[in-house]
């Protein structure tokens, strides 16, 4: 792929960046298996995780990622930092860049934040969820999971259910699957799905209908109450309207479809119990997945602080 | 463009097999033989190294190594280069691993080769063959065996084409 110093959105990528970097992940997946997990790729190389929103999972996928790379990892976290002191991101920019980093990996729950650091510094800046705008390390590993799994995505059916309107990751996942050739459907209470004459996808209302279309792969989101002022509905009626519940695992599993999830998995709202022992549940696939693919992610980003321009 | 026909390279391949038959599956004395290939090229050639040896009576193990993640120019480049999975389905512990390339010439990929292998355990004893040898080391590493030695031709490029990959055998120098 050519020279590209960010990462901050799915659409940003051309179809030769995404199959480069899907392929990668492959021959990342091969490091787990032997008896010395990492290479010496990103020796000396400086990584930063900048994380104003809470998270674990995907901070922790990136640092692994990190160290397998042979990168030296440093947490700046956010609650400890001078950012509750009142820094401003700009100031916290021209901090981060004295420190000499390589890749700087943002999570910030304004939308454009990560986009506004790339263009102001020299490294590498890899966008691990910015809002409600995008999280494409998400797509990646999501793609990667489908490619592994079905062998190929192109053809593939995938329908995500629950809150789209609000959810980075039903937008960055959906625009590499349709990149890639599957079908993306989505399903959700009314008012947090868009209309398919503003997104192309089409939307379904209820379970029947995508029992009908039949997808390969039900994608769960996270019920996010934490971005929503106001739970806008009990966790028991979402759970009976929209989660995968015993009787829908049941014919799920007669359908031979995949379940998946971002993480982290609310049982009982979004899916069963039952449902994260079923054998095409692909969660824990996409967690090991993720490690791999925001290793291909990080090993080919450019940074420019070689440079002296 | 002076080149080399698919007839001398299948001559070349067994002539190949059977100096490891000779020297280096007699020398092994009691430890697992291993014919490594360096992808891409590298693999194609030590498939067929591992066939021959089996028609001989030999059985020798087959792996493929990727070096792009241990090469010491990937700052260098701009451009990442793209990986190729490794296959390497064993331990290297006390074996006797022969490293197989297509084209020699600085040793830097031979370099990064030695690499990769210590990390999948410590071998007894590592050789290097490559199918050619242009010449132009920067680095103290010499060759146990050389199918084709363009060294003393001053070429500045060597192509190897290979059936299982591009359809024909040829060299072209």
């Amino acid at each position: 792929m050519n020279p590209r110093k960010d990462l901050i959105t799915i659409d940003a990528l051309n179809d030769e960046d995404i199959r480069t970097i899907l392929d990668s992940t492959s021959a990342m997946k091969d490091i787990f298996t032997r008896s010395v997990k990492k290479v010496p790729a990103l020796k000396g190389k400086s990584v930063l995780t900048l994380f104003y929103e809470p998270s674990t999972r995907t901070r922790s996928s990136f640092e692994v990622a990190a160290h397998r790379l042979s990168a030296d990892v440093t947490t700046f976290t956010v609650s400890t930092s001078s950012v509750v002191k009142g820094e401003s991101v700009h100031d916290t920019i021209d901090t981060l860049m004295s420190m000499k980093m390589d890749y700087i990996i943002v999570r910030h729950k304004h939308s454009g934040i990560p986009a506004v650091i790339a263009r102001h510094c020299k490294a590498s800046v890899i966008n691990a969820g910015d809002g409600s705008h995008a999280h494409p390390s998400q797509a990646f590993l999501d793609a990667f999971t489908i490619k592994e799994k079905y062998g190929d995505v192109a053809g593939r059916r995938v329908v995500i259910i629950g809150d789209i309107l609000h959810s980075r990751v039903a937008r960055s996942t959906s625009t590499i699957l349709r990149r890639l050739g599957a079908e993306v459907a989505y399903m959700g209470p009314g008012p947090l799905v868009p209309p398919q004459q503003h997104t192309g996808i089409p939307r379904f209302t209820n379970w029947d209908q995508i029992f009908e279309w039949k997808p390969d792969v039900i994608y769960l989101l996270r019920v996010q109450n934490e971005r929503i002022d106001s739970p806008f509905f009990p966790a028991a009626d979402y759970h009976a309207a929209f989660g995968v519940t015993e009787e829908r695992l049941r014919r799920i599993d007669d359908l031979d479809m995949g379940i998946m999830h971002p993480g982290p998995v609310n049982r009982g709202v979004e899916i069963c119990d039952a449902a994260m022992d079923y054998r095409n549940c692909l969660i824990n696939n996409q967690v090991e997945n993720g490690i791999a693919a925001r290793m291909s992610i990080l090993y080919h980003l450019t940074p420019k602080t070689q440079s002296n321009d | 463009m002076p080149s080399i026909s698919k007839e001398q390279i299948e001559r070349a391949l067994d002539a190949w097999a059977a100096h490891l038959l000779q020297t280096t599956a007699a020398a092994q004395q009691g430890s697992t033989l291993a014919i490594v290939g360096i992808v891409s090229n590298g693999d194609v050639l030590a498939q067929r190294l591992v066939e021959k040896l089996a028609s001989a009576g030999c059985h020798a193990l087959y792996g493929a190594i990727d070096i792009t993640l241990y090469r010491d120019d990937i700052d260098l480049r701009g451009k990442r280069p793209a990986l190729r999975s490794s296959h390497l389905p064993f331990s290297t512990d006390d074996l006797t691993l022969v490293l197989v390339d297509d084209v020699l010439s600085t040793g830097r990929t031979a370099r990064a080769a030695l690499d990769v292998l210590w990390e999948y355990g410590r071998p007894e004893r590592v050789e290097l063959h490559c199918l050619t040898d242009r010449g132009g080391r920067q680095l103290p590493i010499q060759p146990d065996y050389i199918a084709f030695d363009l060294s003393a031709e001053q070429s500045p490029e060597v192509k190897v084409f290979l059936t299982e990959t591009d359809g024909r055998d040829e060299i072209t120098f």
